[in-house]
């Protein structure tokens, strides 16, 4: 009952004029930004977080920047599913098995019918997923409350793990990508012993180099770029995030596309909505299947919305009658991917929401937002901040409902809007990367290493180094290092304390299980691929003989 | 492609071992420290040190480095099975002016303000790699930078760069001064009339 009152109330603030107008302006955004090739929600958020600092300084509500941020996230989901069906090309990874069926659908002349059922299937996946989350998050928060470091430790190592044994992407490269976000984390002061690390220049050395470059007046230009040291602040998240989504996504975009995209002419009205909406009847396994795999998928670390939205896919054909119906326009084969990329990403908030651990690079994004905010994310925030919580969890059902109707009623201008030729909107994309990051720091120094990072980011990708999982490891950075070297200061340096349950921590003999069993699921998943290898190996061995 | 996998990994690799020997390092105030003492994980009593953290991240990002290049050795990874290069011309040459416009950007932010670099990228975005019509490239290189100016140092007055000082007391003194006397319903009326005036212009380059 209480679960039902706090909804209740949280559902009355989001329907209060502010929140109702950003959950309004969001999902524009993010429909928008789903919909444009090389733009996905992880993007439209890290470019446009610096955004939400007017937000929390105008609004007394601490939930508003969060509302804004989350219905991009929402709209963005539902968004991605225009451009897969119109251009064929998905407009974020998430609605990539969306053009498997969409687009085939738009060459025989069904683009509407496709649009209608991948907005109606996302609203009924998101829906779902909400009434999932809402019974699913007081839960775990409250058996959350009683982690200790060793435990939230072991989550966070699970995290990663999940991204080496389920990632699906080169294991090295995965690895140093985890690791490499998570030294990032440690650069500036050491917040236990509050000595600089890593910092790799003092202020005569910057000035220095600036001399050496040539720029007049060196000295005075220190303090412009950063009195402290370039480096002693530490390496801030969103200059990683803005540099690989905002510049680094953006140069991969125009080399893949080499802006060139042609898109199939769809007729849209209410007539053609309607038979949309009635022909959903076909598509009601897909809906289903996608609204609750993909919530379950969404949870998991290291998977999120677009393993979610495929794994949808490839369940709902595999269990067809027809099979062979799938890829030449089978409306199940949009609405499977649609729910489940809708569903999986209220399913990634709930792991960052109850336990601080965020389930996809997207909402690694908002846990650092909220952490910009002065919220701290973990199982205390539904304790002490129900001001915020309830509110947020209501703006899911309101934001889903804003989604499905602004979608349907503005398709004709989404497809104007898509026509907008690349060369224009990238520069704009570079130009709010750029000004968003001077904004949120106030530093040049920190806009020229979001280029940096953005360039060097494009050239990692083109040797398939996966980036998510660094800019996931550059947010749990500093809390991963705080509960390790915590849990290792009580436990007088033995690693025990994470893997054996009987290790006596406080001196009462008492049995502790939740972080061993996490470690040694932990384990398992990295040590995943070598037992894979071994098993074929033997059974290679096994088959010949 | 195979050797830009051998040759970034070499240099990830040549990073890391710098890495781990700056995570060694102790205050430059310190002249008795030691290096390396600082990585241990229980100094004293008082757990791991400042430089156990960074210095074992560092360790893993080099064993990663060593297996990527014995995995290219062995040719198991996409790139080291690849015999496309690793940019072909047209990437070189978008890498060169995309990358290029975006640093020629920057520089210019620190002599002629944010908004005024702003307004020359986008005109030379538009006018040379887009090669839109004269008209559209220049009405949206002015209408953009003014809608960032109105939001940015207008309604948030999250103020940003002003490049030297002449043009910040000739150009934007006086343009703050006016704006920051206008209503809010005043701003959302340049808004619009900047947006028209885009809209306008890029019917007429249609045409």
């Amino acid at each position: 009952m209480e679960i039902w009152d706090a909804l209740y109330q949280g559902i009355w603030i989001a329907l209060q004029p502010h929140n109702l107008g950003l959950a309004v302006i969001g999902v524009v955004v993010g429909l928008f930004v789903g919909a444009l090739p090389g733009l996905g929600s992880v993007n439209g958020v890290a470019i446009l977080l610096p955004f939400t600092f007017v937000i929390n300084s105008m609004t007394a509500d601490p939930a508003s920047p969060m509302i804004f941020l989350a219905a991009i996230y929402y709209g963005a989901m539902y968004g991605g599913a225009i451009s897969s069906i119109t251009l064929g090309i998905p407009g974020a990874s998430t609605a990539v098995a969306t053009t498997f069926d969409g687009r085939p659908m738009a060459l025989k002349g069904d683009a509407d019918r496709a649009l209608v059922t991948a907005a109606i299937a996302s609203f009924i996946g998101g829906t779902v997923a909400t009434v999932f989350f809402t019974g699913f998050a007081p839960f775990l928060s409250s058996v959350a409350l009683d982690f200790g470091n060793p435990e939230i430790f072991a989550l966070m190592l699970l995290a990663f793990a999940t991204f080496i044994g389920l990632g699906g992407d080169d294991i090295p490269k995965t690895l140093f990508s985890i690791c490499f976000g998570l030294l990032l984390a440690t650069v500036g002061f050491d917040q236990i012993s509050g000595e600089p690390r890593l910092v790799f220049m003092n202020e005569r050395e910057q000035t220095a180099l600036l001399t050496t470059f040539g720029v007049a007046d060196a000295e005075a230009s220190v303090p412009f770029f950063d009195s402290v040291g370039w480096f002693s602040r530490g390496i801030q998240f969103l200059v990683l995030a803005i540099g690989v989504y905002g510049i680094g996504e953006m140069i991969w975009t125009i080399n893949a596309s080499r802006y060139k995209i042609t898109m199939t002419e769809t007729q849209i009205s209410f007539k053609r909505i309607m038979r949309g909406i009635i022909g959903m009847k076909d598509a009601w396994k897909g809906t289903t299947i996608g609204s609750l795999l993909g919530f379950f998928v969404g949870i998991l670390p290291a998977a999120g919305a677009t393993p979610g939205s495929l794994m949808s896919y490839g369940v709902t054909k595999m269990t067809s009658r027809n099979p062979k119906s799938y890829g030449q326009g089978n409306p199940d084969g949009v609405a499977a991917p649609e729910a489940a990329n809708n569903s999986a990403s209220t399913g990634a908030m709930l792991p960052m929401m109850t336990l601080g651990i965020p389930g996809s690079p997207t909402t690694a994004v908002l846990l650092a937002g909220m952490v910009i905010w002065g919220l701290e994310p973990g199982p205390r925030l539904f304790e002490d901040r129900p001001e915020f919580v309830w509110p947020l969890i209501g703006s899911f059902y309101i934001s889903n409902i804003i989604a499905v109707l602004v979608n349907l009623a503005f398709i004709p201008l989404f497809l104007w809007v898509l026509r907008m030729p690349f060369t224009i909107l990238a520069p704009v994309i570079f130009v709010l990367s750029i000004v968003g990051t001077y904004a949120a720091y106030d530093n040049m120094f920190d806009v020229w290493l979001m280029v940096l990072f953005g360039i060097g980011a494009y050239l990692l990708r083109i040797l398939d180094y996966p980036l998510a999982p660094a800019v996931l490891a550059v947010v749990l950075g500093a809390t991963a290092e705080e509960k390790l070297r915590q849990a290792l200061l009580l436990s007088d340096g033995n690693f025990e304390v994470f893997y054996n349950p009987f290790f006596d921590r406080d001196g009462k003999g008492q049995e502790w299980w939740i972080a061993p069993i996490t470690t040694w699921i932990a384990v398992i998943l990295i040590t995943m691929p070598i037992i894979l290898w071994l098993f074929r190996k033997v059974r290679g061995q096994h088959n010949e003989a | 492609m195979r050797r830009a996998e051998f040759v970034t990994a070499i240099i990830l690799a040549l990073l890391s071992v710098y890495l781990m020997w700056k995570s060694g390092e102790g205050p430059e105030w310190d002249t008795e420290y030691v290096h390396w003492s600082n990585i241990g994980v229980n100094i004293d009593g008082s757990g791991p040190g400042k430089g156990f953290w960074p210095f074992y991240l560092a360790l893993g990002m080099l064993i990663s480095c060593i297996w990527i290049i014995i995995n290219a050795i062995r040719k198991q990874s996409p790139p080291s099975q690849s015999d496309e290069p690793f940019m072909d011309g047209y990437a070189a040459k978008m890498l060169l002016f995309v990358g290029g416009g975006l640093i020629a950007f920057l520089v210019l932010i620190d002599m002629i303000s944010m908004y005024a670099a702003i307004a020359v990228f986008m005109l030379y975005y538009m006018l040379f790699l887009g090669r839109h019509p004269l008209l559209l490239s220049v009405v949206t290189s002015l209408v953009v930078p003014f809608w960032l100016y109105l939001f940015f140092d207008i309604m948030m007055t999250k103020v940003q760069p002003k490049g030297s000082r002449w043009i910040e007391d000739t150009i934007y003194n006086p343009a703050g001064e006016f704006f920051r006397s206008q209503s809010l319903i005043m701003i959302a009326v340049f808004f619009a009339i900047s947006g028209a005036v885009l809209a306008l212009s890029a019917r007429a380059s249609r045409q």
